[in-house]
């Protein structure tokens, strides 16, 4: 696929980078509001809106903006698409408002927004910009509603909200509380080495490991620089 | 006296940041491979978490709540925090080059360490004092710098242990950490 355009920027941002399972970025909300399928798909679209108007916002100021205060100019970006989002989903939402609470405001500092501006969107075109955030989002939702679902079905029975479980199951609820959503997720992520793992030994080429900006928070780590992993 | 107590055992032990709020997990995961690291960072997160709830609680009271502008709070309060780190690193070089030394470079990472952000929201939320937004902010770290020394400590150890081969790398690490918060739970009997 020819890079930089609509469908490659979003297969990139859904399977290929995926912001969950491959770059492992973005974990406190992934953790924190995946209590249920519902609410995992709510902040996914969140972020996917917020995203997609950011990468748009810095791509058409990235000659405006000097070099050296990129930083600063993008939290100030960032910051403020949020505030704008969190009083229309407290207008029109206010159930999903009150679920996902402080996780809302919190997306300014959510690692994907940042690491976009920095390695795509301030590089790039306004159009594959656009698309590079939509692709992220879809793929960090996607990521989401996996974990929210699983989590939802054990920890209570249900799945967005409808019984599916038969009555005589008892809900474990130890998986809509915090440790469930450590283990849940360690479990997706040994799952999709597993798959990695057959596929390369069948000689699949796949991508490389990489663990995005937690581990490039280590000042060693090469990639430091490229991915912008001083954020988060 | 008593209520500082309860707040500060709440945020330190009962409420972890790391573990049960899920702040500051990207630090939380990403620099504890070594011990001497994840103190250094334990270190520069009480710094400037602590200052950083006095400066918010300070600016949030005086200044926004004053001219009615409490909705601008989640800008005001990640520039604060980002021209916070700014100086206190500038400071620190000027002043304390060895303590510069020991922190410097875990300061610039801590602006978009989200419990910064998110205990400073919190301290809005629960309408704390100047003073108790301070003693939250000074525990919700020490309760950061808890959790990333024990994790520190499991993760060294671990390096010698015979983990499954798609277990390895991130997965064992959060299964440490679902390890940890089961124990953490343990303390939601104190108060």
């Amino acid at each position: 696929m020819n890079p930089n355009t609509p469908a490659e920027r979003l297969y990139n941002g859904i399977v290929k980078e995926n912001p969950i399972f491959v770059m492992m970025i973005g974990m406190c909300p992934t953790l924190a509001v995946t209590t249920s399928a519902i609410n995992g798909i709510g902040m996914g679209l969140t972020t996917t809106i917020i995203l997609a108007a950011s990468n748009m916002l810095i791509s058409m100021l990235r000659k405006v903006i000097p070099n050296s205060v990129r930083m600063p100019a993008y939290i100030g970006v960032i910051a403020t698409l949020v505030t704008i989002v969190e009083f229309l989903l407290k207008a029109y939402l206010p159930g999903l408002y009150t679920a996902l609470g402080i996780y809302i405001p919190l997306i300014v500092v959510n690692c994907i927004i940042m690491g976009r501006a920095e390695a795509y969107a301030g590089k790039n075109p306004v159009i594959p910009s656009l698309f590079d955030g939509l692709g992220m989002g879809i793929g960090f939702t996607i990521g989401l509603f996996f974990i929210g679902a699983v989590r939802e079905v054990i920890g209570s029975g249900t799945l967005m909200g409808m019984h599916i479980m038969p009555s005589s199951f008892e809900p474990v609820t130890i998986f809509i509380m915090a440790p469930g959503a450590f283990f849940v997720l360690a479990l997706l992520v040994a799952l999709i080495n597993k798959i990695k793992d057959h596929k390369a030994s069948k000689g699949t080429s796949y991508v490389t490991e990489s663990y995005g900006c937690a581990s490039c928070k280590d000042t060693e780590c090469p990639s430091h620089k490229d991915r912008g992993g001083d954020n988060q | 006296m008593k209520e500082l107590l309860i707040i500060s055992v709440g945020a330190a032990l009962v409420n972890n940041v790391v573990l049960s709020q899920f702040l500051g997990l990207c630090s939380f995961l990403g620099v504890s491979k070594k011990m001497n690291t994840a103190a250094g960072m334990g270190g520069a997160v009480i710094f400037v978490l602590t200052l950083s709830s006095f400066c918010t609680s300070l600016i949030y009271k005086f200044i926004l709540v004053k001219t009615g502008m409490e909705y601008l709070q989640t800008i005001v309060f990640i520039m604060v925090i980002a021209a916070l780190v700014q100086l206190v690193e500038m400071f620190l070089k000027k002043k304390s080059p060895a303590l510069h030394k020991a922190l410097g470079v875990y300061l610039p990472l801590i602006t978009t360490n989200c419990a910064v952000l998110g205990v400073a929201i919190i301290n809005v939320q629960k309408n704390y004092t100047i003073l108790e937004g301070t003693v939250n902010g000074f525990a919700s770290a020490v309760g950061f710098t808890i959790s990333i020394i024990l994790m520190a400590g499991l993760r060294e150890k671990m390096e010698y242990n015979d983990v499954p081969k798609s277990f390895q790398g991130m997965p064992i690490v959060l299964l440490t950490a679902m390890l940890m918060s089961i124990a953490f739970f343990g303390f939601h009997g104190i108060i």
